[in-house]
């Protein structure tokens, strides 16, 4: 079947800050088709681990294989942690999505009109038509999301990385967000990171947690009791039936 | 005769001034202002007058002297920045008196009467040499090929830095790059406008233009218009009101500003 070809492999990985461990022996595979959630507590490494995928971090030992007939670490899709822009930089909504293809191009860039042509599609797509030209804070919060991700989409990457997503989204636009992310899966690997591990748990396909070693659970079965003995933070209180995602016991 | 001729050559030199001042001020100035740089500038502004009382103490160029202070102390701010070692503001108010200390100690310390001190600190279009212009101009070249040549690039690391360094690994050398190319203005358009004034001269054509477009290339372009204008039409009035050049520039551009916001306001009213 097609769609089970790997598009990188993580080998024995360790990293460390100022000589302190912050990963620690991992070893991660991620799929063509996967879309993982990875959790775990704050400072557990799980920005760091999107950063060695980056190529940001240099691991101290072990290191990261591309597949590299679908994917490079230049060919990523990355959607930061939303404090990183200006949002009152005069920017246009298009020219965010167009430095989504920077990285393709030159130490002289220039869009074309197939890169402009490109980012009126995936605006269109996002449903950002009419604010193309707008700048950016004249956007809501859902929108803005919708800005970025777009950005990190517009190169049609085979591997989308999303780090805390869930930090800017607008409540009225949570649904939306997690359904076009589902729908963006059918094209591309989808690796998450959050910590609303509510919400996630129904979208993604599988988990990955991450406390400085990272244990992999390949679909969504758990126990609520078994997640806080290993640490992971995770505060659930509910009433009556709710669907649920439970995951297994790290061995 | 003789007058006629004399005149022409001061308007054409205040003209050719005021073209290459305006391209200058608009491209560095739309930077700084947009990366809300404003106070490191005036910083360096302040830095370069260290080198402007070298010069003279030393006996060579004074604005010579000006760009060395000048580029060293944007690159040293923006390095410590970039490393983080530093509060950055408590840095550039340091730089700025430590200039400051510098200049009226070496021309305190140099012999002699130095009649042009008040051109450097106030601006004034009879101490601007036809090098000076040259200069400028060459300048001028250089800031719109760089512009042309790596607007996504200032655009995009002025806009989300972070995001550039993930596919980037030339950010900080086009960072440095420009930053010296803005200590350079700020040094060049010192004989226009001063020491004192010539932060103005980038900083306001900028905020004119944001009042009507929230386009960074049409930012740059409504700068350089607004400074033109500025600069123009404060010859114009110095000239016949025989008042100080840079003081009745920097009036002009904050009164065309004013007028700005009271247009945007009332035609924002009018159609709600």
């Amino acid at each position: 079947m097609i769609g089970m070809a790997h598009l990188f492999e993580i080998t024995s990985l360790s990293v460390s800050y100022n000589g302190s461990a912050v990963l620690e022996d991992v070893t991660f595979k991620v799929n063509e088709n996967d879309f993982v959630g990875v959790i775990g507590p704050n400072g557990g490494g799980k920005t760091t681990l999107l950063k060695v995928i980056l190529g940001l971090v240099k691991p101290f030992k072990g290191g990261i294989s591309f597949n590299s007939s679908l994917v490079s670490s230049k060919s990523i899709g990355y959607l930061p942690q939303m404090q990183t822009g200006d949002l009152s930089f005069p920017v246009t909504v298009k020219d965010v999505l167009l430095s989504g293809l920077m990285i393709r191009k030159s130490f002289v860039p220039a869009m074309s009109s197939a890169d402009r042509n490109r980012a009126s599609e995936v605006i269109e797509q996002l449903g950002l038509s009419e604010m193309a030209q707008s700048p950016l804070n004249e956007l809501s919060g859902g929108q803005l999301q919708r800005v970025f991700l777009g950005r990190a989409i517009i190169g049609d990457p085979k591997l989308l990385l999303l780090d805390e997503p869930g930090n800017f989204v607008d409540a009225n636009f949570e649904n939306d967000f997690y359904g076009k992310l589902r729908e963006l899966n059918d094209r591309m690997a989808i690796l998450m990171v959050s910590h609303d591990i509510g919400t996630i748990s129904s979208y993604v396909k599988s988990f990955a947690c991450v406390n400085k070693t990272l244990h992999y659970h390949p679909s969504s079965e758990i126990t609520n009791e078994q997640l806080l003995a290993y640490g992971c933070p995770i505060q659930l209180i509910t009433h009556g039936d709710v669907p649920h995602t439970v995951l297994k016991y790290h061995q | 005769m003789e007058e006629n001729i004399f005149q022409y050559g001061f308007i054409i030199k205040g003209l050719l001034g005021a073209i290459f001042a305006s391209i200058t001020a608009g491209l560095a100035g739309t930077y700084i202002v947009t990366r809300k740089m404003v106070f490191l500038s005036g910083g360096i502004t302040h830095a370069s007058f260290g080198g402007i009382g070298i010069g003279y103490f030393a006996g060579f160029n004074p604005i010579a002297g000006a760009a060395i202070f000048g580029i060293l102390s944007a690159l040293g701010v923006e390095y410590l920045s970039v490393k983080q070692k530093i509060r950055e503001d408590s840095a550039i108010g340091i730089l700025w008196a430590f200039g400051m200390a510098v200049g009226i100690i070496f021309i305190y310390l140099t012999p002699g009467y130095t009649p042009n001190l008040m051109g450097y600190l106030f601006g004034s279009i009879l101490t601007v040499t036809n090098a000076d212009i040259i200069a400028l101009g060459i300048l001028s070249a250089v800031l719109i090929l760089y512009f042309l040549v790596f607007y996504r690039t200032i655009l995009y690391i002025s806009f989300d830095e972070e995001f550039a360094r993930t596919y980037s690994s030339y950010v900080n050398i086009i960072k440095y790059l420009t930053t010296s190319l803005i200590a350079l203005t700020i040094v060049l358009n010192i004989r226009m406008a001063g020491v004192v004034l010539v932060i103005s001269l980038l900083t306001i054509p900028p905020n004119i233009a944001m009042l009507f477009t929230k386009v960074y290339s049409r930012i740059v372009v409504w700068s350089v218009v607004a400074a033109f204008a500025g600069t123009t039409g404060g010859y114009a009035i110095s000239y016949l009101a025989g008042i100080p050049v840079g003081a009745t520039i920097i009036f002009t551009l904050v009164l065309f500003w004013v007028t700005g916001k009271v247009v945007k306001k009332l035609t924002a009213k009018s159609t709600p």
